[in-house]
């Protein structure tokens, strides 16, 4: 109990102390520190929580301190609308949804609170298998994104003297974030769930407009007016969940533990996670995202915020399984995931590849959640992780080399693994890591197709929802292997690079790199330590059918030789490296000194390469459209099946 | 046992029945051009003359890529081989067809990069296709496991009809036949010269030769599987059948864009493999 009070407190605590720092050298050293003293406190907390799973522990606290709390998170929610109002004073005149929302928003909660008798609220906070990996990726990975941040944004500031040095509050709006994302974790209130979910909304808007250009102005707006869209649902939840015909309860558990009798509640909460998880027709909040330093879309990528989104969605699983909002929220993470991958084969600059993929892999966690069998969340949680890990790495990755090249275009990252080798292989064990075997992601994708094919709750659905992952898997193939086509390609007459990044990120990224390899290699131990426990405890409550699944140890020691191959066969390439005698690439013959050619007037070429786009034959607008339009027509058919 | 039987089986005499399916390819796609054709094990001589040849490279870096595309070219046949489980051999698949491009890309020459590219876009179209065709084995058997298919019920080749047809299209793609060899081609003075290997010589060559040889072994048993619980002495001519009727696909047809390619197989894949799919799950539940 006290330690989640410390994980949610320590970095609340490390903002403020970040924000009363003297000078900005005391600053970055104290923000390093307060951010390995999170890493290792989350992985102590993680650690005592492995050795000692028993069941899903729920806390009460003392009365007084229950009401003293109420009275605060009230408070704190006022203070949240008034500051959201307060930022809109910058909006343009058609964003005037925004207040709207607010004040609407507002006003539910009123009318909930002003109810003559609440639901008892026994239990404040609970610990499960899952809710500890969640803030193991939160703590570890969102502390190594805060530990990159401060070089990187020292870099920043040179690279972009026009925008304001506002630091200070960048880092300490990055602490609030991950102290809100382990109340999202941890609290079973739904309304105190729904006030830190909104203080990450809060800072997510922050974060984006840092840059405090018009487009970050503009982009931080639609990602505020988005998200709620997405609270406003989540208001409308509690009211009915106070004033409703449904479970009369403010305690997750409890909901949760009603079964379909919360589907309307539930379906309405999943509204806000599909809001936040950027799923189709909210996506777009998340490619305006980018605007933001690289350290922030890592942070909203991979260990916040959009994971705030599917973790509801995962959470609230047992209440869809075999519904038919369940279904259409489960085509909605489908039309999303084949989609986004389709979009992502267009894109050139690598940070929108990298946003079109996350957006892609949360439809399939969505898919799984909407399944909600044991194997389904299982892979889902397996998702999370990894691809967490992954995406940090990536999004980092990609920030160093963009500051080493000045650029974020794929092109332009040709033959990195000539000029920078050790970001190219950081670089590539991320790609590797987010679509092939034997890394991770593939393996929940494994388990993915099993669970939707062994289900059978709907006839017909498991196969839909298991050939649209086939279908999503193609160009998910194709845009990663293109980029890795570029990152391999041998050098033309491209500058070196001559230094290397900062030894802080260098660290991080190594370190990251390590995860993802060994997350791998040692997922056993993840499974049977948290993704197991989960869904078994989820059966011994009679939410879930019981299902008695795990991954053969044969396909765990192919998994294992595989991954050894990828890293011996290197290893020994580099050990020994065969001696052939090298030429240049075939030109016709017409080959003058290296990869000039002789062309058609005589005259010298360079012969240069660039990887297909395909965009005559996918268009990124059209196919968005369609999407907006095909999953807003799935939302209405999910709430209308939830009534 | 059994399976450490299979496995070596496979490992040595894998590429020797993928060298056999070769050289019968050749020979009669000579006939039907009415030439005499090379004896039938032209294409062990050719990889062994190879194999005597300098190497050039233009980066040394494309012999580690060629290297891991064979590792998991053979760690898929062995899955596979030894009774293991079909996703999981697919997946080591993808992996090694994906290095097999790397290593064409590193090169960053106009034509492998060419090749290379249109290779992934064909990954792009048969992928699905693949997958589709691994669930329906799914749904039959409940089980991913090669050695829980051989034992199917006898009604297994009509239950995947629709799959099979969609399996055999996308062969001729895995194959690189005709009309969809747009990532190499097999004939001289060709705008693509020959695409995908352009680049490579020597051992390198032979390393593709030899990788594709345990493909052709690996794609044959996948069209065993299909007739499996009919029988060896039914699937195995069943199978060869298939398998050459796609040398007269290769020879009767012109060679399609990508997009034509790229269309046609997802079309296919959702007409003929989903319904397919979807009909199986209906019916199986």
């Amino acid at each position: 109990m006290w330690s989640i009070a410390l994980l949610i407190l320590l970095p609340l605590a490390a903002s403020i102390a970040v924000l009363r720092a003297p000078d900005p050298q005391t600053r970055d050293l104290w923000v390093q520190r307060w951010s390995i003293a999170l890493i290792a406190v989350t992985l102590l907390f993680g650690a005592g929580c492995w050795m000692g799973f028993t069941d899903q522990t729920l806390y009460a606290i003392p009365h007084w301190l229950q009401t003293a709390l109420d009275g605060f998170f009230d408070l704190v929610g006022l203070i949240l609308a008034g500051t959201l109002l307060y930022l809109c004073r910058r909006i343009k005149w058609n964003e005037w949804y925004i207040p709207a929302l607010i004040l609407t928003q507002t006003g539910i909660l009123f009318v909930a609170e002003a109810a003559a008798t609440h639901p008892q609220v026994e239990h404040l906070f609970y610990v499960d298998p899952f809710s500890v990996l969640m803030a193991l990726i939160i703590g570890v990975v969102g502390g190594l994104i805060a530990l990159h941040a401060v070089p990187y944004m020292r870099d920043y500031h040179r690279h972009a003297p026009e925008v304001p040095d506002r630091r200070t509050g960048f880092y300490a709006a990055i602490l609030v974030f991950l102290s809100a994302m382990f109340g999202v974790v941890f609290t079973n209130h739904i309304h105190w769930l729904f006030v830190f979910w909104e203080i990450t909304t809060l800072c997510s808007f922050w974060l984006i407009a840092y840059p405090n250009t018009e487009e970050a102005l503009r982009n931080a707006y639609r990602a505020l007016g988005y998200n709620l869209i997405g609270g406003l649902a989540f208001a409308a939840a509690i009211l009915w969940l106070a004033a409703g015909s449904g479970p009369y309860t403010r305690e997750l558990d409890r909901l949760v533990g009603a079964g379909q009798l919360a589907l309307l509640p539930a379906v309405l909460i999943a509204v806000a996670g599909l809001a936040k998880s950027a799923q189709l027709p909210f996506s777009s909040w998340l490619l305006g995202a980018m605007v933001a330093p690289t350290p922030v879309s890592a942070l909203l990528h991979s260990s916040t915020m959009v994971k705030a989104g599917v973790f509801v969605l995962v959470k609230l699983a047992p209440v869809f399984q075999g519904t038919l909002a369940g279904l259409f929220l489960g085509l909605i993470g489908g039309l999303t995931f084949v989609l986004t991958s389709l979009v992502a084969v267009n894109q050139r600059n690598a940070k929108r590849v990298l946003a079109y993929s996350t957006i892609a892999n949360l439809g399939l966690i969505a898919m799984c959640a909407a399944v909600g069998t044991a194997e389904a969340l299982w892979a889902a949680i397996l998702l999370i992780l990894f691809h967490a890990l992954a995406k940090a790495l990536l999004f980092l990755g990609v920030g160093s080399a963009e500051h080493l090249i000045g650029s974020r275009d794929i092109e332009d990252m040709e033959s990195l693994v000539y000029r920078r080798p050790e970001l190219a292989a950081m670089l590539l064990i991320g790609m590797l890591g987010m679509f092939l075997a034997p890394f991770g992601m593939l393996l929940s994708k494994y388990t993915s197709f099993q669970a939707f094919l062994a289900m059978d709750l709907l006839p017909g659905e498991g196969a839909l929802l298991a050939v649209i992952l086939a279908f999503g898997s193609g160009p998910t193939l194709f845009f990663w292997s293109k980029w890795m086509g570029r990152l391999v390609a041998r050098p033309h007459r491209l500058p070196s690079i001559p230094n290397a990044p900062p030894r802080a990120e260098q660290l991080v990224l190594g370190v990251l790199t390590a995860l993802t390899a060994l997350s791998c290699a040692l997922f056993p131990l993840i499974e049977l330590g948290f993704a197991m426990p989960y869904t078994q405890q989820l059966a011994g409550l009679g939410l879930i059918p019981a299902h008695a699944m795990a991954i053969p140890w044969e396909t765990v020691g192919i998994m294992s030789l595989m991954l050894g191959g990828l890293f011996i066969l290197p290893l020994a390439f580099w050990l020994k490296p065969p001696l052939y005698i090298e030429s240049d690439p075939y030109l016709s013959g017409a080959n003058v000194e290296g990869e000039s050619y002789r062309g058609a007037m005589g005259a010298e070429r360079l012969a240069t390469n660039q990887g297909y786009y395909l965009i005559g034959f996918f268009d990124e607008r059209r196919l968005m459209q369609t999407g907006i339009i095909g999953a807003l027509g799935l939302g209405v058919l999910m709430l209308g099946s939830s009534l | 046992m059994n399976a450490w039987v299979a496995a070596l089986g496979f490992l040595v005499f894998g590429p020797l029945l993928g060298a056999l399916l070769a050289g019968i390819d050749r020979r009669l796609t000579a006939r039907l051009q009415a030439r005499q054709g090379p004896p039938l094990l032209q294409p062990v001589y050719d990889v062994l003359k190879l194999l005597e040849k300098d190497t050039l490279v233009v980066t040394p870096l494309q012999g580690l890529y060629l290297w891991l595309f064979l590792f998991f070219m053979i760690g898929a046949g062995l899955i596979l081989f030894t009774g293991g489980d079909l996703l999981l051999s697919l997946f080591a698949l993808t992996v090694s067809g994906i290095f097999l491009c790397l290593a064409a890309e590193s090169t960053n020459s106009p034509y492998s990069h060419l090749g290379a590219s249109r290779e992934l876009m064909l990954m792009m179209a048969y992928e699905p296709m693949l997958l589709v065709a691994a669930l329906g084995f799914y749904l039959t058997n409940d089980s991913f496991r090669v050695s829980v298919i051989t034992e199917a019920a006898p009604w297994q080749p009509l239950q995947l009809l629709g799959i099979l047809v969609g399996f055999l299209f996308v062969l001729t793609i895995k194959l690189r036949k005709s009309p969809f060899d747009l990532s190499t081609s097999h004939h001289g003075h060709q705008e693509l010269v020959k695409g995908l290997t352009t680049d490579f010589s020597g051992h390198h060559l032979a390393l593709v030769e030899i990788g594709h040889w345990y493909e052709n072994a690996i794609l044959l048993a996948w069209l065993y599987l299909f007739f499996a619980p009919w029988g060896p002495w039914l699937a195995i001519p069943i199978a060869l059948i298939l398998f050459f009727l796609e040398v007269l696909v290769d020879n009767t047809h012109a060679r399609l864009t990508w997009s034509h390619t790229l269309k046609a197989s997802w079309w296919v894949t959702l007409l003929l493999g989903t319904t397919n799919l979807l009909l199986l799950a209906w019916w199986v539940r």
